[in-house]
């Protein structure tokens, strides 16, 4: 698990919770979203406004300035740490200690992204995503914020409807895990790919196809065999 | 116990913990119409800690991967629910206004003084040095935009400061409010370079106020130029001081970090640092507020608007050397 990107947080219940945090590619796309989101609102807005003369162009400037900097701040702190674009991309923002992220955090990691920026591009920012272990920014380090993968359920696909098999060879736990987890994950895998995945099992079992593999995973999971 | 049956005992427990969580991050308006209002105060934690420990199990038992998530995810979201800070900003700003910002103030004295200074000496060097050589001011600023300058306070106008109708005030007003908190709020961000940033900011900025306030001194348009500038000078030079300030405490973090590690020193620094960005931006939009509404009106007399002008700085000044000086 040397090349793993999962972060740890550990809590006082004594257990660590494990948290996927998030490279550039996806953080770009999230931004990609909203500054989409912050563009059209913007003209939009000022369209609008523009009707109400000077109120309305100071209106608009107001505006340009709220979006600029504080669209982040509102989204992190009143949606649950994520803007409209991480949330599509399933990203959120929270505390170092796996607490939700709060006003002055939110608001420390907006304000230094104009150091990210610099000196074009998010430049500093990719340097130091690149640098910093978990994939923070200059603005995340100083607020001890992490941008994490909020997890989604990957639909684990019950193993109660297949007809169990005895597992014969001894198996470590590891290897028990495995074939529960390929027993649980097979349905969402197409048919090549499953079979490709059993046959790693082959030093184990022989020679193993995926639906066989698949009921072993349900005797091991507590199956009864049928008489 | 096999997976099955671990899963098959608990999976009640975990429903009911996975609405609960639904329900509250719905909002606290939820929490109160679903009715289980008293069952998560009083199950809850105990329900929190029961899910941290069967993803210990789950983990020691080497159950799937994906029990794993499921319940690495219900804890996570439990965590989140626990150990939640609240920071209510809105409740605690009569507070703030009337303690935190100025004990904050006095307590990074040092880091206000630097930035004053960074920006106070620029100021007098650069009068000095236009007083002496006019010409200098085109150094720092193009021709073109002087000229547009001595347009807007030529006493020859019947309107002060940027040449306007009084009607274009909310404008101003929403343009004054983008422009200096955005300025301010680069100088804070630029203190995380080592403190470069704040130092480049406040020191260009006082370089550029004292050009063109000695520029326009000598061009004879004190009488247009200082009654327009006196009213929200006191509340937008204080808080540019106050957010460079901010800025430099990061820089100090980054170049002497002490015994913390450097970006723990930043961390830190940071959140201390935040009282002077709310109160600083505080003040930015008061002194926008009076730079679009009073600064430019031609009605008052010249005298009452010094005089305003210097009562804001008095005001400014017992503000922050006396207010909250006893903590209730």
């Amino acid at each position: 698990m040397l090349l793993d990107t999962t972060y740890n947080i550990d809590t006082p219940e004594g257990v660590e919770l494990r948290l996927p945090v998030a490279g550039i590619g996806s953080r770009a796309l999230a931004w990609l979203i909203d500054a989409f989101i912050k563009f059209i609102a913007l003209i939009f807005g000022s369209i609008v406004l523009a009707f109400l003369g000077n109120l309305g162009q100071g209106l608009t400037l107001i505006g340009i300035f709220l979006i600029l900097w504080f669209y982040n701040v509102l989204f992190e702190v009143f949606a649950h740490g994520a803007t409209p674009g991480k949330k599509v991309i399933g990203l959120r923002v929270m505390n170092a200690n796996g607490t939700p992220v709060g006003w002055s955090g939110s608001l420390i990691r907006n304000l230094l992204r104009f150091v990210d920026t610099l000196p074009g591009c998010y430049l500093f920012g990719c340097v130091a995503v690149m640098l910093s272990r978990n994939f923070q920014r200059l603005g995340d380090l100083a607020a001890g914020t992490v941008v994490v993968y909020a997890e989604r359920d990957t639909g684990r696909a019950s193993l109660a409807g297949v007809e169990p098999s005895p597992v014969k060879v001894p198996l470590t736990l590891d290897e028990q895990q495995a074939v529960v987890s390929f027993g649980e994950r097979a349905p969402r895998l197409n048919r090549d790919r499953a079979e490709e995945l059993a046959d790693l099992m082959s030093p184990v079992f022989g020679d193993v196809n995926a639906e066989e593999l698949r009921s072993h995973a349900a005797w091991l999971a507590g199956g009864e065999v049928s008489r | 116990m096999k997976q099955e049956a671990f899963e098959a005992r608990y999976k009640d427990d975990w429903q009911q913990f996975e609405e609960w969580i639904a329900i509250m991050t719905a909002g606290r308006r939820a929490v109160a119409n679903s009715g289980e209002q008293d069952n998560i105060a009083k199950g809850f934690p105990a329900a929190y800690r029961q899910v941290c420990h069967h993803l210990a199990l789950a983990r020691a038992r080497r159950y799937s991967v994906g029990l794993q998530q499921r319940l690495n995810r219900l804890a996570l979201d439990g965590h989140q629910y626990l150990y939640r800070a609240r920071t209510p900003i809105f409740s605690s700003m009569l507070r703030f206004v009337a303690f935190g910002f100025p004990q904050a103030f006095r307590k990074q004295w040092r880091f206000m003084l630097a930035s004053a200074l960074l920006f106070c000496v620029p100021i007098a060097g650069m009068s000095v040095a236009v007083a002496l050589d006019p010409d200098l001011i085109y150094s720092l600023i193009s021709p073109g935009q002087v000229a547009s300058m001595e347009e807007m306070y030529d006493p020859a106008n019947d309107v002060l400061g940027r040449e306007r109708e009084s009607d274009t005030d909310a404008l101003m007003f929403g343009f004054y409010i983008a422009n200096n908190i955005g300025i301010g709020f680069r100088t804070y961000a630029g203190g995380l370079v080592f403190g470069i940033g704040s130092m480049f900011f406040l020191s260009f900025n006082g370089l550029y106020f004292g050009a063109v306030a000695t520029h326009l001194t000598m061009a004879g348009f004190s009488s247009t130029f200082w009654p327009f500038v006196s009213g929200h000078s006191a509340f937008e030079l204080t808080a540019i001081v106050i957010f460079g300030g901010a800025g430099l405490m990061l820089g100090m973090a980054a170049v002497a970090p002490g015994r913390k590690s450097r970006w723990h020193a930043i961390r830190d620094r940071a959140m201390e640092s935040m009282p002077l960005v709310y109160g600083g931006t505080a003040m930015l939009v008061a002194a926008a507020f009076v730079e679009a509404f009073w600064s430019s009106t031609t009605w008052p007399p010249i005298n009452l608007k010094i005089v305003v002008g210097i009562s804001l700085w008095l005001i400014t000044i017992i503000y922050f050397s006396l207010m909250g000086r006893r903590e209730s």
